[in-house]
């Protein structure tokens, strides 16, 4: 490896541990201080986690380095769209199927459930 | 470049391919575990959630000491491309005890809440959180043996080119479950004690 290569990876790496370090305490400063509203924060630190994570992919896996034709790369996006149909569909369905009904009676439930989704009789 | 060393690198490449590629289908084990969790994280059944469970400062100071082995196992990559085997031994070594302290505060957590009865029994909420934190302290105790035995290899047969190439495949590893954390810290705690 040559010296200029070697001196930029060096730097590369300084620099992802820095910014994710600043990262990192930014998210928990924002939890810890509570200032802004539970919906803010949560959307805030989970930006920040998806900036951190493609801080350490360039500066640490340096995916962003790699010679074409970029096979990491290809499956690296596969790999978000699984994950992102996975994690955001179970949520989805979930929160759409969870009718709160742990503190009703089955009959109450079914009251529920008719009033909820229209339903004729 | 000679035709030895073109088939090397080629060699390479699809060796570190092939492991990406083994890396990104656990990203879907974990995103199972994640989902599963997001879901689950408000049956307590009664039982106390992640605001009173969990201490931040504490798992701050986990997530700083596996964010610094993620950069000196960086360091230690480094040394490995420079040849230089006594800061490879170095650097992989501190890479090694960051690891094993980080293992050793999360056993020490996870034995807390058991101790105190909130184990994976108690609710939904508890088995989703030790099945998703305690497959990634899992995944750590895996890379932590693999490290042990490259550095043998290291101490052993030198930096050959195999031996660089398996370092390579344990730093990709290494920086993985860091990004994994990353998310774990956010989703699992963070927002936990939101």
């Amino acid at each position: 490896m040559s010296d200029t290569t070697y001196k930029k990876t060096q730097r590369a790496y300084i620099l992802g541990f820095s910014l994710s370090i600043a990262l990192t305490l930014a998210a928990y400063i924002l939890v810890v201080g509570h200032h802004f509203s539970h919906y803010a924060i949560l959307l805030t630190i989970i930006f920040l986690a998806l900036v951190q994570f493609l801080v350490q992919l360039q500066f640490f896996l340096h995916i962003g380095r790699e010679s074409k034709p970029r096979w990491n790369l290809l499956v690296l996006l596969f790999m978000v769209i699984i994950v992102w149909i996975l994690v955001f569909g179970s949520l989805w369905i979930m929160t759409n199927l969870n009718y709160h009904h742990d503190h009703m009676t089955p009959d109450q439930t079914d009251q529920f459930i008719i009033h909820d989704e229209n339903v004729q009789e | 470049m000679s035709e030895a060393v073109a088939v090397e690198r080629k060699q390479d490449t699809r060796t570190i391919f092939g492991f990406w590629v083994y890396l990104m289908t656990d990203c879907v084990l974990f995103a199972s575990l994640f989902a599963t969790f997001a879901v689950l994280r408000n049956n307590t059944f009664g039982g106390p959630g992640g605001d009173e469970l969990f201490s931040l400062p504490f798992v701050l100071a986990e997530t700083l000491i596996l964010l610094t082995s993620s950069f000196t196992c960086g360091l230690a990559m480094l040394a490995a491309q420079r040849k230089d085997k006594r800061m490879v031994l170095i650097w992989f070594g501190v890479t090694f005890l960051l690891g094993l302290a980080f293992l050793t505060m999360e056993v020490t957590e996870f034995s807390h809440l058991v101790a105190e009865g909130n184990s994976w029994r108690r609710n939904a909420f508890l088995s989703s959180f030790f099945t998703l934190v305690g497959t990634h302290g899992l995944h750590i105790t895996v890379g932590l043996l693999w490290m042990i035995v490259m550095m043998a290899q290291v101490f052993t047969k030198g930096l050959k080119d195999n031996v660089v190439r398996r370092l390579t495949l344990l730093s990709m590893f290494w920086h993985f479950l860091d990004i994994v954390w990353i998310f774990i810290f956010t989703i699992v705690y963070l927002a936990g004690a939101l």
